[in-house]
């Protein structure tokens, strides 16, 4: 009986969420006095694992590089059967919430994604999760033989508790692709809103295009993903990949800073479990101030470049 | 072609959440329900293949009676038919094998269902439905076009995007993108009035049992005041950020 976890990777190495929900994962195994092992997908520095608490991993390499959802699954499907594993661990990013459904559906499984905790009941286990889009939290029992966390971005966070690691390289019969990939595009070398630890945002009180140097200056400074606003994406500004909200992608990152963006519901709802908020607003009756932590009321085009030139000076001596 | 859009009934997004009896229950009262906004751009795209390539556009619903003006909405903007699969809706696993069953006895082409639901947010029905028919499943879907047996979809992915290419049948989850947010389909008066002549059936459940269950709910802690920061003293920010929020 074990708890096995899905730990991404990407070009042969793991990638920066694995830490979390390595951490999740032995975390939860401790707590349940059994084996945490992980399952990963070509990667060569899969021992990491051991420093978040992970005793084994099954590195499994003779699948595709390319993320590929239907044959990762079935993947997933073998090493669950094979190890009686009741406890699934996954992530919330793209890929890994397109394979948990399938690993479900595979299993039979219950599933509860966007999981902000460790289960707090283990009888009948019992989970709390966002859900309306971070309107509420709905504390979720799952009832099934196998039951799949899809833990949240950065909502457990890394905790480092070297264990010895075995890793198993090896390969595993698996289903044939569903799918053929023509194309992909990637902005290379640039943070990711899903994978950002912070993400500078813009709105409609930038007035135009021309004005996003300031929005991508601070985000540099930061090493920081930039998003916007839907209407940004909507007048084409910005492109729709980085509208998020309730509509767009779902940010829950360490820190999210606002410049321009008034903070109507559905702009909130998409961007409220991010952990610190900072608002630059020249509206004070903005409802953004409401769900802030920090806030400066003032003219975006004269805060913005002051606090890019300070935080540049404060990152270089620190 | 024939096409199955799937719809989820959600509460309209500037909806206030509260709930009810003992904070078990979410309360309707006073709330607008409409068509979750990624399933309006997968109806929308399944109507401009009605228009294009002659597709015939099924639409189907798990859940119960409040959801039929939902779906009657989607015959005005021009669905042919509608189903609705007459049990609540408390378990996206339960719901994927009502629709599997469903679409094993009544084939489509094309299974067009949403990113996600914006009540549940689970991002989780399009992709169990697609693996227990064990077909292909593109999610975040943000184009998709059809030749023949064929289909091309190309999906978000973090940081950019993937094309893929596939044979139908298909289950894709859509959203913003498929189609452009001024070409949503609105129903007109036209429209409106022929959805009362169209088929709707409210067919018995297959009684798939619900492995997960929402038991209590909870709103957010109120949040502390904002802590404003002088315009004129960036400083401050920095300070905080660094030593109070540890963020920096
Ligand atoms: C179904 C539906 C779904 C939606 N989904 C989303 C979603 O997912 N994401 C989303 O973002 N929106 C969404 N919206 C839109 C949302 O309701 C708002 O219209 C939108 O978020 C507003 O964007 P904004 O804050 O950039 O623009 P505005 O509301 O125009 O706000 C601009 C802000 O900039 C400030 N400003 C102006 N000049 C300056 C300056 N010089 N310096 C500093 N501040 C300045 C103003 O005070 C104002 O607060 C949705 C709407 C609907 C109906
Ligand atoms: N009760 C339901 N009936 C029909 N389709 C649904 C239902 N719930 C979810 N879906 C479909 O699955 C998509 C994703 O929903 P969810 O998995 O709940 O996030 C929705 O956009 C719908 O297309």
């Amino acid at each position: 009986m074990s708890i096995l976890l899905f730990a991404e990777s990407e070009n042969n190495k793991l990638k920066r969420n694995a830490a979390e929900i390595a951490s999740y994962g032995a975390a939860l195994a401790g707590e349940l006095n059994k084996d945490c092992v992980a399952v990963s997908f070509n990667a060569d520095n899969a021992q990491e694992l051991g420093q978040f608490g992970v005793s084994k991993v099954f590195n499994v390499t003779n699948v595709p590089q390319q993320f590929d959802a239907h044959v990762y699954a079935s993947v997933l499907t073998h090493y669950i059967n094979s190890l009686g594993a009741t406890h699934i661990i996954l992530g919330s990013s793209a890929d890994a919430k397109f394979l948990a459904p399938l690993v479900a559906a595979n299993t039979d499984a219950a599933y509860a994604p966007n999981v902000v905790a460790l289960p707090h009941e283990q009888q009948p286990l019992t989970v709390r999760r966002t859900a309306f889009t971070n309107k509420a939290f709905a504390n979720t029992t799952l009832t099934a033989e196998v039951n799949i966390i899809g833990v949240g971005n950065n909502a457990f966070g890394t905790v480092e508790q070297a264990v010895d690691c075995v890793v198993e390289n090896g390969t595993v019969e698996h289903a044939a692709s569903h799918l053929k990939q023509l194309s992909i595009s990637k902005e290379t070398g640039k943070a990711t809103i899903a994978d950002a630890d912070v993400v500078v945002s813009g709105g409609r009180g930038l007035k135009g295009p021309e004005h996003w140097h300031l929005v991508e200056d601070l985000a540099e400074v930061l090493d920081a993903a930039t998003a916007c606003s839907k209407p940004v994406s909507d007048m084409g500004w910005r492109s729709h990949d980085e509208h998020v909200g309730q509509t767009g992608k779902p940010v829950s990152t360490n820190l999210y800073i606002a410049i321009g963006i008034s903070g109507a519901i559905q702009h909130l709802a998409g961007v409220n479990a991010s952990k610190v908020k900072v608002v630059i607003n020249n509206d004070p009756e903005a409802p953004f101030f409401k769900a802030a932590d920090y806030g400066i009321v003032g003219d975006a085009f004269e805060v913005v470049p002051v606090l890019t030139e300070k935080l540049k000076a404060f990152k270089a001596q620190s | 072609m024939n096409i199955l859009v799937c719809i989820s009934h959600v509460p309209d997004t500037t909806s206030k959440i509260n709930f009810v009896e003992n904070d078990t229950q979410f309360d309707t009262n006073g709330v607008q329900f409409v068509i979750n906004p990624n399933d309006e751009f997968g109806l929308t795209r399944a109507i401009w293949f009605k228009e294009k390539q002659g597709a015939q556009v099924h639409v189907i619903h798990v859940g119960t009676a409040p959801a039929d003006p939902t779906l009657r909405k989607c015959l005005a903007i021009g669905a042919d038919k509608a189903f609705r699969i007459d049990t609540p809706a408390i378990d996206g696993m339960a719901v994927a094998k009502e629709l599997a069953a469903f679409v094993a006895e009544n084939p489509y082409d094309l299974i067009i269902a949403g990113r996600e639901s914006i009540d549940y947010n689970g991002a989780m029905v399009p992709g169990m439905l697609a693996a227990l028919l064990d077909i292909a499943f593109v999610p975040n879907c943000v184009g998709l076009e059809v030749d023949g047996n064929n289909a091309v979809a190309e999906r978000e992915i973090d940081g950019g995007r993937e094309k893929l290419k596939g044979s139908l049948p298909m289950v894709i989850g859509g959203q913003k993108g498929l189609v452009e947010e001024s070409d949503l389909k609105i129903p007109n008066m036209r429209g409106i009035m022929q959805a009362r002549q169209k088929p709707f059936e409210v067919l018995s459940p297959k009684g798939s049992e619900n492995t997960t269950k929402d038991v209590l709910f909870e709103k957010p802690a109120p949040k502390a005041a904002v802590k404003l920061v002088p315009a004129d003293d960036i400083d401050q920010l920095i300070e905080l950020l660094h030593k109070e929020a540890n963020v920096i």
